[in-house]
């Protein structure tokens, strides 16, 4: 479709209001041949029920439906993979269901989960998501990977999902970048902090302290995206509770809001059709007209440089949350940074940033923990897990690790999650001496979007903290 | 070795699947081990075929070696979109799903096409048969709705560059590889083997 009816664009009702209680992740790796899959699960399982203080146990007492999201079926050669999970996770006889989305299997997970207890079919239930990408050598990998694109159009090409994804990377660079040195620069410098934030990370497995020079002088994938560019191919799992109010207080003292929409674009970039670009509540409708001018072939939308399906989870979620403008209202997110560009492409999508200016989020220092020109807090941090780049991309798992991410920062218990020896010593990993506590101070409402593919699916969760809740006029 | 000649073939007849050959081969597996001798885990070697219905798109992929190229448009009048033109080729007007009208765009493609972005690799997957550097061209027409992936066995690709649709008529694959581009004004002694500009 390329125009939408009223009743489309209805911003999504809930029945009741949906909690996220707790979560927890296994550690990431970009092989982990001393385990099965299910091993990890019950790690993230474990790991979820003692953050609240309850054993396994008491915790399963409390599900009443469970929703997998695991992506890549045939790199395990295993169907009903969920059903396996399900049975070892000890949950059986409650229903469940696989979900898959390709890279935004992990948020279309959670998206499940809130419908779920929203509706008031369940009190609570368990979203766990994992993925396994290593059983496979790495260009049959890439093979499989290719078979998320459209078989007959596109998969015969090469069979290299990055290529498919390339071209849209060289229309933004090209474009909006205009091909300057400064937009190279600034690209390198989201890897630079994205693998920097994932030294502090003990499930990161992409951690690197490495400076711009580093980012540019390696190899080159598909030219402007070279390796260091490009986010990691990860094993391991994530998991999160969510619930209705009553059940989540049982729980605990302390669940949070939570948001999710879902929206999407089509499989290939290839039959995307020009349209009018719909507004997030913090632009206008006149600030788009001059687009063309100000950079010449930009004036095609959403075409080879915007995320409609981006676009469209925020148009959905900000609203559901009454955010105005995610800069002024949130305080972290975490983004899709499948590589460097299309994450300087999803500022735009989601608003934190006009199209055309995404790279000014980096260069003004916003993005970053800590400002790094003028040394105070960064104004919307981003990415302090390590994100994909720099933590893991365990596709079904990674829209899940982000939302516990946010939620460890606004909970105020982000130290306590990545700073223990333990943690470190059990995952095999050396802490690094100048290791640095990122919580976000003071964080009360965050954003996690998990985006598929070329742009396929891409979900928008928020979290809030329940003392700090929006006034939604939407 | 496995024996070639013995590969699984497929026919439709009288509207259901005559297969002849082998359609898989079975090896051994072998243990995983780790360095102290420990077992991890086991191979699990399968080599199979898939058998793939083209369905209405077969038109699209058995003209290619004919040198034609066709899209589709949505003529249904009451359409909020009418007259939409799709290459790549949509069976169904994703608009209002009627049946789309194929048409021959050849002539709209040798006259219009123009590279709207590209990228070039040295990296490929498993199965891949095209020759490294793969370029990738997303090619716009005149007068059609969508972008179509293909890719420039020829010179190198820039923004904006009028390119020529080659096809591959002397021994087709009936896949999408029957079709590649080159740059305006590529002699027809520089083409791949087995393509042609008609
Ligand atoms: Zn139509």
């Amino acid at each position: 479709m390329i125009t939408f009816s009223e009743r489309q664009l209805k911003i999504p009702k809930m029945s009741k209001p949906v909690y996220l209680v707790t979560g927890g992740m296994s550690k990431f790796g970009r092989a982990i041949p001393e385990k099965r899959t299910e091993e990890l699960v019950i790690d993230a399982f474990n790991e979820a029920a003692e953050f609240i203080g309850k054993t396994s146990a008491e915790l399963k007492k409390y599900i009443h439906s469970c929703y997998y999201g695991h992506f890549a079926d045939h790199f395990g050669d295993q169907l009903l993979g969920e059903a396996v999970i399900h049975d070892r996770l000890g949950l059986d006889p409650l229903g469940n269901i696989g979900i898959k989305t390709g890279g935004a299997t992990g948020g279309s997970t959670i998206w499940e989960a809130f419908k779920a207890v929203a509706s008031g079919y369940s009190d609570c239930v368990l979203a766990m998501g994992w993925e396994r990408m290593d059983e496979v050598p790495t260009d049959e990998g890439n093979h499989l990977i290719s078979c998320a694109a459209d078989k007959d159009w596109e998969t015969p090409l090469g069979h290299i999902y990055t290529g498919y994804y390339a071209v849209m990377a060289q229309k933004y660079w090209q474009v909006f970048g205009k091909s300057e040195d400064s937009f190279r620069e600034t690209m390198a410098n989201i890897a630079v902090k994205n693998r920097g934030y994932a030294r502090m990370n003990p499930h990161a497995h992409g951690a690197m302290d490495i400076t711009v020079e580093d980012v540019i002088n390696s190899p080159v994938v598909a030219y402007p995206l070279r390796a260091l560019d490009c986010c990691l191919m990860s094993v391991g799992a994530a998991g999160v509770i969510l619930a209705d109010e009553k059940t989540a207080y049982e729980l605990t003292d302390n669940p949070l809001l939570l948001y999710n929409a879902a929206a999407s674009h089509t499989l290939r970039v290839a039959d995307r059709r020009n349209m009018e670009i719909p507004l997030l509540p913090n632009e206008s409708p006149d600030q788009y007209k001059d687009l063309g001018e100000r950079f010449p072939g930009g004036d095609r939308y959403p075409g080879f440089t915007g995320f409609l399906a981006a676009r469209m989870a925020a148009y959905y979620a900000y609203r559901m949350a009454g955010i105005t403008d995610p800069n002024e209202d949130l305080d972290l997110v975490e983004l899709h940074d499948a590589f460097t560009i299309s994450d300087i492409q999803s500022y735009e999508d989601i608003g934190i940033r006009p199209y055309g200016e995404g790279r000014t989020y980096v260069e003004s220092g916003d993005c970053y923990h800590t400002n790094p020109h003028t040394g105070k807090p960064g104004k919307l941090p981003a990415n302090l897990s390590g994100g994909l780049i720099g933590c893991m991309h365990a596709v079904g798992a990674t829209g899940i690790m982000q939302t516990i991410e946010v939620a460890q920062h606004i909970w105020g218990r982000w130290a306590e999650m990545h700073e223990d020896q333990r943690k470190w010593d059990t995952f095999g990993r050396k802490k690094p001496s100048d290791w640095t506590d990122l919580q976000v101070k003071g964080a009360k409402r965050g954003l996690a979007i998990s985006h598929a593919g070329v742009g396929s699916h891409v979900t928008a969760t928020i979290l809030i903290h329940p003392d700090h809740q929006l006034e939604r006029r939407f | 070795m496995v024996d070639l000649k013995d590969r699984g073939t497929v026919k439709v007849i009288d509207g259901r699947f005559q297969f002849k050959g082998k359609f898989h081969y079975i090896y051994p597996n072998t243990p995983i081990r780790d360095e102290s001798g420990e077992l991890n885990g086991v191979t699990n070697p399968r080599d199979m075929t898939y058998v793939h219905m083209y369905g209405g798109e077969a038109p699209f992929f058995d003209s290619l070696r004919d040198g034609k190229l066709l899209g589709t448009r949505c003529d249904n009048p009451d359409c909020e979109h009418t007259g939409t033109v799709h290459v790549p080729f949509k069976i169904h007007c994703p608009d209002c799903l009627k049946r789309n009208t194929i048409f021959d765009i050849t002539e709209i493609a040798k006259k219009t096409a123009t590279v709207h972005t590209f990228m070039v690799t040295e990296r490929t997957g498993a199965f891949n048969t095209l020759e490294k550097p793969i370029r990738f061209i997303n090619i716009e027409f005149e007068g059609v709705s969508t972008i179509l992936m293909g890719y420039l066995p020829v010179g190198e690709p820039k923004i904006g560059m009028r390119v020529l649709p080659i096809f591959q008529s002397k021994n087709p694959t009936f896949t999408i590889l029957d079709l590649a581009w080159v740059p305006e004004g590529t002699p027809e002694s520089e083409l791949p083997e087995g393509f042609t500009f008609n």
